[in-house]
């Protein structure tokens, strides 16, 4: 382990073959993401892990570490890019936090915490999916996706099943359930599945789990999403 | 005449959450009160805003007499400030935006259960509502957002104090929640 990148001016040691987030992580450095798990494959798609590269804007989680590259990434400039991004995930679903109840244990709701996100900025979307309750015991509220395709890759890669695909293209893009009829009752998931529990916001529910965790005792209630991701990227490595 | 503050303070398509969260800061309204004065409010008889330092709006835009109120308060106050998840994003009520307002005027005052007289009120005194609710930075220009749904009393107090001594306002983490 002597080849070292450096990061917002400290030195990161890396392996070969490891990206700057996998690099970053394991040093104890926390890069804002949603849609990337160190179990699964990178995706790229949520924006938020964006550092600067050598003066180029890159993907932390899909960007190989190589030595002495000059890589920021907490400055002003990059936090407000990624402040904007949020904001644009925000306005582009139905993000009601007040009547969702993943809020408190929500990761886009932490990151937008995280980076004092106070308002939408843009005008909103309110887009009209359908919603399907389908299914016994996991639900999926469409309005709340954000496309980081986790429960695709979990499905797949972690279940051994192939229940979720994204399909269309630009601002029609959705989530689809493969099975004949399109709902959930009729896929293979079960209420136990990891891609029934690795959404990161409030779009795959398990049902009659909401609300059982008092206020103050939310995973994001006292403590910063950076903490917590770390402390549980970690764990996964051990 | 005084060199007080001048605040002002209205609920649109709110719930007087926010407004009962404010009063939440309870002693702290009578420290308050030395150094501001309420304009238009409704813990005021003020009918009509004039010359504010700060204008605080609860609640997104869901009729026609919303949209005049907010403009009124844009015209008027200094800094205007968006208080609540409604006024951020038009919050729960704007979950009527996925049904087609017939539908709910329709389920409200026509095939509701229990609803007798059906008839949709029509009187020119009522105000027309929009089809959709809207959050009130899409109608005027505002300066700051407390998010909250409420905001909690230590948002208002944080928020207000700042003002009134002339820093920058900032909300730090354990103040920031949008539920």
């Amino acid at each position: 382990m002597s080849k070292t990148f450096t990061l917002d001016g400290k030195p990161i040691p890396f392996e070969d073959g490891q990206t700057i987030m996998e690099a970053a992580t394991a040093a104890g450095v926390y890069i804002p993401h949603l849609c990337h798990h160190p179990e699964f494959t990178p995706h790229g798609s949520c924006k938020l892990c964006n550092v600067n590269v050598n003066g180029r804007t890159c993907s932390a989680c899909t960007f190989p570490a190589t030595e002495g590259q000059d890589v920021l990434s907490e400055t002003t400039e990059i936090n407000q890019d990624r402040q904007k991004i949020t904001q644009m995930l925000f306005i582009e679903g139905n993000h009601l936090c007040p009547g969702c109840e993943k809020s408190g244990n929500c990761q886009l709701q932490a990151v937008a915490y995280h980076l004092n996100m106070l308002d939408n900025h843009f005008p909103h979307f309110y887009p009209k999916r359908e919603m399907d309750a389908s299914h016994p015991d996991v639900m999926i509220d469409h309005n709340r996706c954000i496309f980081c395709s986790l429960c695709v890759r979990a499905s797949q890669q972690a279940d051994g099943k192939n229940v979720f695909a994204i399909s269309g293209r630009g601002i029609n893009k959705h989530l689809i359930v493969n099975s004949e009829s399109g709902q959930l009752k009729d896929s293979d998931i079960n209420a136990g599945d990891r891609a029934a529990h690795i959404c990161p916001t409030g779009a795959i529910l398990i049902k009659r789990t909401g609300y059982t965790v008092p206020i103050g005792e939310r995973i994001y209630d006292h403590k910063q999403i950076d903490q917590v991701s770390l402390e549980t990227e970690h764990e996964s490595h051990d | 005449m005084t060199n007080k503050i001048r605040v002002a303070t209205t609920s649109l398509a709110g719930c007087f959450g926010c407004h009962m969260s404010f009063l939440d800061i309870d002693e702290r309204m009578l420290q308050l009160a030395e150094a501001v004065e309420f304009d238009r409010s409704p813990i005021t008889d003020i009918e009509r805003c004039t010359n504010c330092d700060i204008g605080l709006i609860e609640g997104g835009v869901c009729n026609s007499e919303n949209v005049h109120v907010l403009r009124e308060f844009r015209k008027n106050c200094k800094t205007l400030v968006a208080v609540g998840a409604c006024a951020i994003n038009g919050g729960l009520p704007a979950m009527r935006n996925f049904i087609p307002l017939e539908e709910c005027l329709a389920e409200a005052y026509l095939d509701g259960i229990g609803v007798e007289n059906p008839q949709i009120p029509s009187d020119p005194e009522l105000p027309l509502l929009l089809d959709k609710v809207r959050p009130i930075h899409e109608i005027v220009k505002i300066d700051y957002f407390l998010p909250g749904c409420p905001p909690s009393a230590d948002v208002f107090w944080k928020f207000l104090t700042d003002l009134l001594e002339g820093r920058e306002p900032s909300l730090p983490y354990e103040l920031v929640h949008y539920d």
